[in-house]
Formats: structure tokens, sequence, C-alpha cells
């Protein structure tokens, strides 16, 4: 068959891919590292605990509110971190649940423990002696005030009006304290008897004080019980056997994967090798920027996904292998074999997606960063294994080196007439 | 010629086919109605210990360090290695249990011993069911529709019945053989469904395809079509399932204990899903499609 294009080598075109493929590599190479480390990790890899309450008023016929539960988890959230540990993670959950996760404890009962005490919210005088209790105010009811000069201050309502006003009467000009727990927070002096159950207390606050005080009494008035509903708490040596055995056998599992497509697609298998590599590079480069945490099954969802990553290439090179063997040429099987394939690896997707979806939108914690995962592969796969790897090859066999069909798994006998 | 011995006339021989699957299902059926599912603390409340001991040991000095910590009724299992224990508490224990046990297999073991806990009460176990469950379900739905949309009903029925076959073979071995089912195992048949689906795609899409340009006007006609779709998809069907293959042997022989079921659960969903997409989705269109053609047969030419 005379050929009307020379085959001679396209000595530019050669040195590009040369030059493309070795960026590439170079970049992951350098790369990889830092973006790996810097990747947040769940506690299942890396020690900790995660504790799911469920949040009940203490008092009889009060009832959760979302704010006394964002300021219950606030609260907690400043327990741990005066407690020296890094990182706790501790958000409401739905109308009446708090999760808390914590990362590298080493006094985890304690921990749990000073979690679900909940908070006491007590005004004291000079004594130390009690006055007034959380009980007594009206939940929701402190608020940030400003005065004409523009100065906050705290607006409160007690619940019980004459208890208030023999208070303020007997403790005119002493201060009144406020504590949470055993710590005070400030000591405002009464400066007039309130008959009305409403005041104002003022004083040299700054308006973060401020919004802190407000924050606390409304904690204090609507003290919340929890119970634990469900915990989960790995030691930090069994998390990281965890993540060692399991990335290894991710690695030994993905070399092969790259070995047999190498084997059985020759050259195009070459190239699949660089797309899966750089998919590998680029998934975990989405997490990072993602701020997604990895946990066990989500490393399974990474190392599964390079297995059906691959299928796209697959696709594509079974259909070009398809078009080679009746008889087209090479370059004119690329075009078809890539157009023919992208509609059918579109679709595979799509269903993938839909499953991912799912388990975004309906499952829990844990079992969502499953879904982003999976959603994250498929972009990913879509972008490497689809675009950047067809680009490759199709650059390469404009270079015009190694053009026999046999590079690309297609034998010579098998090819019919056209 | 059909000589090569991968292309098995699929079309004709499919009853061996249903009735193989047919007695998979049939022998689960039984065994989920007499035993059903072996639950972990994820659906059915309780404590799950994992403790790593640093050391080889033995299934009798697990059971004497937990008795002398007080739980003596309680049937541990040793993993793989014989150097990590597994203990399933039907109650909730608190923190300060815990602890205690902890501390119990320190005593025996050293201090190189480290735990994974898994607490779970039974009401938000209920709950995680039943969200999966939900789950499964809304998934499937959504594949139904986009493959309606994208293909004929015909395939859409075809490829959701495989696709039940794929999830049952997984859930029925998993009571059969009483292995745990957590919250990972739903993750996996709900990645099984994904995957199974994908792979019938692929055949159907080379069906439409060839039927596009090819002159249908006998059942005969339409059998051959489709064993030559499929013989024509086999070697991407085969090598996608056995790249992904790879990889999940190698997590279920290699990675961390802690994940075995779940890779075991997609191992098996993995090929339960190549042969059903093969073996039993097509066959089923078949069945469907042959009356329509069958109608047109009588039409004079």
């Amino acid at each position: 068959m005379v050929s009307k294009v020379t085959n001679k080598v396209n000595r530019p075109r050669l040195v590009l891919w040369i030059a493309i493929v070795v960026i590439t590599l170079g970049v992951i190479g350098a790369t990889s590292l830092p973006i790996a480390q810097k990747v947040k990790l769940g506690l299942d890899l890396k020690g900790g605990f995660e504790v799911l309450y469920v949040a009940e008023p203490l008092e009889p016929g009060q009832q959760v509110t979302p704010e006394a539960l964002l300021e219950t988890a606030r609260n907690l959230q400043q327990r741990i971190d005066k407690q020296g540990t890094s990182e706790p993670e501790i958000t409401p959950e739905g109308d009446n649940r708090i999760r808390a996760k914590i990362a590298g404890v080493q006094n985890e009962s304690e921990l749990r423990e000073l979690l679900k005490k909940p908070s006491e919210l007590s005004f004291r005088n000079s004594e130390g002696k009690k006055e007034l209790l959380g009980s007594d105010f009206v939940p929701g009811g402190a608020t940030i005030e400003f005065d004409q000069t523009g100065r906050p201050y705290i607006g409160i309502t007690i619940k019980n009006k004459e208890k208030f006003k023999e208070v303020t009467t007997r403790l005119l000009n002493q201060p009144l304290a406020i504590y949470l727990d055993e710590e005070m927070l400030s000591a405002p002096i009464i400066q007039a008897v309130i008959p009305d159950g409403k005041a104002s207390i003022e004083g040299d606050y700054q308006l973060d004080e401020v919004k802190n005080l407000v924050n606390t009494i409304n904690l204090g008035a609507l003290p919340l019980k929890l119970t634990e509903k469900y915990s989960q708490s790995v030691g930090a040596t069994l998390g990281q056997k965890s993540l060692e055995t399991t990335l290894w056998a991710g690695i030994i599992g993905s070399v092969i994967v790259l070995v047999f497509m190498i084997w059985y697609y020759r050259l195009p298998g070459v190239i699949a090798a660089i797309s899966l590599i750089t998919y590998t590079w680029l998934l975990m480069l989405a997490f990072q920027l993602m701020g997604v945490t990895l946990t066990l099954p989500g490393i399974a969802a990474f190392v599964l996904g390079i297995g059906m990553a691959v299928d796209a290439n697959i696709i594509t090179y079974e259909r070009i292998k398809d078009e080679l063997r009746s008889g087209k040429t090479l370059l004119s099987a690329l075009r078809a074999g890539s157009k023919n394939s992208f509609a059918t690896i579109m679709d595979a997707n799509i269903t993938t997606i839909i499953a991912a979806a799912v388990i975004l939108f309906i499952g829990s914690s844990s079992v969502r960063g499953f879904g982003v995962i999976l959603i994250a592969s498929i972009v990913c796969s879509i972008l490497t294994n689809v675009f950047y790897s067809r680009w490759l090859l199709s650059m390469f066999v404009r270079t015009n080196v190694l053009l026999q069909p046999k590079y690309f798994g297609v034998k010579g006998e098998e090819i019919r007439a056209l | 010629m059909r000589s090569n011995r991968w292309q098995v006339d699929f079309m004709r021989q499919r009853n061996k086919f249903f009735i193989g699957s047919g007695l998979i299902t049939f022998v689960g059926v039984v065994m989920l109605a007499l035993f059903g599912l072996h639950f972990g603390v994820d659906f059915r409340a309780g404590t799950n210990l994992d403790i790593e001991l640093g050391k080889k040991t033995t299934i009798s000095e697990v059971r004497t360090v937990l008795e002398q910590a007080g739980y003596g009724k309680l049937e541990p299992r040793l993993g793989n290695n014989s150097d990590r224990v597994t203990v399933r508490f039907t109650e909730t224990l608190t923190v300060q249990q815990v602890q205690k046990i902890e501390q119990a297999f320190v005593a025996k073991y050293g201090k190189q011993v480290s735990k994974e806990e898994n607490t779970v009460d039974p009401q938000l176990a209920l709950e995680q069911l039943q969200k999966a469950i939900i789950a499964v379900a809304v998934a499937c739905v959504g594949i139904i529709v986009y493959v309606s949309i994208r293909f004929e009903w015909r395939f859409a029925l075809a490829g959701i019945v495989a696709l039940f076959h794929d999830a049952f073979i997984v859930i029925s071995l998993f009571s059969i053989f009483r292995l745990e089912v957590n919250l990972p195992f739903i993750i996996a048949v709900l990645t099984i469904i994904g995957y199974s689906i994908n792979d019938t795609i692929v055949i159907f899409d080379r069906i439409r395809e060839n039927m596009r340009f090819a002159k249908i006007k006998s059942p005969d006609d339409l059998a051959d079509l489709i064993n030559k779709s499929i013989w024509q998809t086999l070697g991407r069907s085969i090598n996608t399932v056995l790249t992904v293959l790879v990889v999940a042997v190698a997590l279920f022989l290699l990675g961390s204990e802690s994940i075995r079921l779940f890779s075991l659960a997609m191992l098996i969903g993995l090929v339960a899903g190549a042969y059903s997409s093969i073996a039993i989705a097509s066959s089923l269109w078949y069945v469907m499609k042959k009356p329509s053609i069958q109608a047109n047969k009588d039409v004079p030419a």
C-alpha cells in the first residue's frame, strides 16, 4: 500500500513530546511528597476519637435551639483547646446532635468525661456564694447592646424579677462576678437596684468580650445534657499500621496494573502508565486543595479508583485496535477510535457519579468522604485518562516514530483490507 | 469461524447461565431467610474492639485476659497474623470499661498495645441501617432513570436485574459465611452497583451501535448481533475487571485488616459484575426484544 504521507520522523514534535513527558514526571516527582504530607488524615489513620452526642435540655420544659447547640459546641471546643491538644473539630449536626472529632490525644477518657459535663453559669458575690444560676436567666435573653457613645454592653433578662430586685438591693455597689464553671469571666459592680428583671452590664468592655459574655450567659441559661450515641476511638499505632499496609497494598497493586498495561497494549500502554501516574498525582492535589479528610475507606476508594481509571484507557485502546484491524491507517484509526469510545466512557462515568452522589447525600460523615473521593476520582480521571492521554498519544503518533500496528498490540495477520 | 474459544454462543447458551444464576440466587434467598445477615455494631448496636497486640498469641490466652477483666463469656476472634484480636460486645461499653479492658491487655502484652473501638447506640444503629437501605434504593432508581434515557426501557430493565443479581450475590455470600456487615459493606455495595451498570452499559452501547447498520429480520439475526457485540467488547470487559481485581486483591491480601471485609465484598462484586454483564444482561434483553422481532417477521417483506 502506497502511503501519501511521508514517514520521516518529525523531530521537533518528538522533542516536544519527550519534553512534555519529562516535565510532567518531573513536576510529579518533585511535588508528590510535599502534597502527600499536607493531606489531612482521618482519625482511623492518625489516632484519636470521634463521638456523636445527642443533646437534651437539662431543665425539663426547655427545648434545644440551634443557637444553644452552636453555643454548646463552641464551649466544648474551648474546653478542649484549653487542654492543649491540637485541632479539635466540634460541630453541631441536625437538630440536636453534636459531633466531636479530636485527634492525637493521650488522655482520651478524661477528655470524654470533660466533654460530657454541662456548663454551669453562676453569678457570685465577693464571698463566692452563688447568687444567681443559669436557670435564673431567660434562654436567649442576653443581648449585645450599644450605648450613646457606641460602647458595647451586655443586656440580660432574669426570670424572677423579685429575686433579682432583692439581690441588687442587697449587693448595691458591690461586685457580682460572672463565673462559667470555675472560671471567672468578669466582675461588674451593681450600680442600681433592678426592679423589672432587665439589666445592663456595663464596663470597659471591648466588643469581643461583650460577645463572649453574651454567648456564655445564653449557654448557661440553656445547659444541654449530652449523651454519647456513637463513638470511634483509634490508637495511634493501630492507625499508623493501617495506613502503611494499605498504602503498600495500593502501590503494589498499581505497579502490577501499570506493567500489565504496558505489556498488553505496548505503546499506548506506556502512555496509559504516564497518564495514570498523572491521575494519581492530580487526585492527591485535589485532596489537599479541597481539604478532604482521608479515612481508611477513602484510601481504599483512592486505590480502587486507579484500577477503574485505567478503564477509560482500555476502552479507547480496544477501539483503536478494532479500527486498525479494519484496515485504517494509524492516524485515522486513532481518530475514529477516540471518537467512538468517548460516548461509552462518559456513559460509564456518569452512572458511577450517580452512585457516588447518593453516597454523598445520604451517608453519614465518614461515608460521605468516600463519595467525595469517588466523584473527585472520576473528574480527575476524565482530565488525565481521557484528554491528557489522548493528546499525548496523538502527538506521539504524529511524530512518525514506531508506526507499525504491532506497537499497538495488533498483529499483522489480523488486519483486513479496507 | 468459531475457532476462538472465547466466542461462546452466549445467546443460545443463555439458559445455562440463567439456571446457574437462578440457583445461586435461590440459595441466597434461603440463607437470608434462615440466618439473616451478621450485622456489625454499625447496624446492631454495641461495642467492637480491635486490639493490636504487637505479639503473637492464642485464643485461649486472650480469653483468659478477658475473663480476668470480667468479660468471660465472649468469643474473641484472632486476626490473620495472630497478633490482633477482635471482640464484639452486645452492650455499649463506657469509656472507663474500654480503658479497663485495654489496661488488662497492656498488662499482659506490653505498652505497644493499641486499640480501635467502635461504639454505636441502638437508636443510631437503626437509623444508619435505614439510611443505608434508602441509599441503595435511591442509587438504583437514579440508574434506572439514566439508562432509560440513554437507551430504551428494555435495556434499563435488563441492566437493573443484572445489577440486583450482583449485589445479591455479595449479600448472600456474606450471609452464608457469616461475615460481618457494617457501613463499609454498604459503601462496597453502592460501588459495585456503579461498576456493574458501568460494565453493562459498555456492552449495550456496542449492541446499539451494531444495530444501527444491521438488518434484523429474525430472532437469529438478533442473537448473532448480540453475540458479536459481546465478543467485540470482551477484550475490554476482561481487561478492566482484571485491573480493578488486581488492586482489590492487593488490598485484600496486603491491606489493613480493618478494611479486609470491604475488599472482599468489592472482589466478589467485581467478579459477579463482569459475569452478569457478559452472560446475563444481554441475554435478558434478547429475551425481552425477541417478541418484537418475531412480530415483524410475519409482515411480508
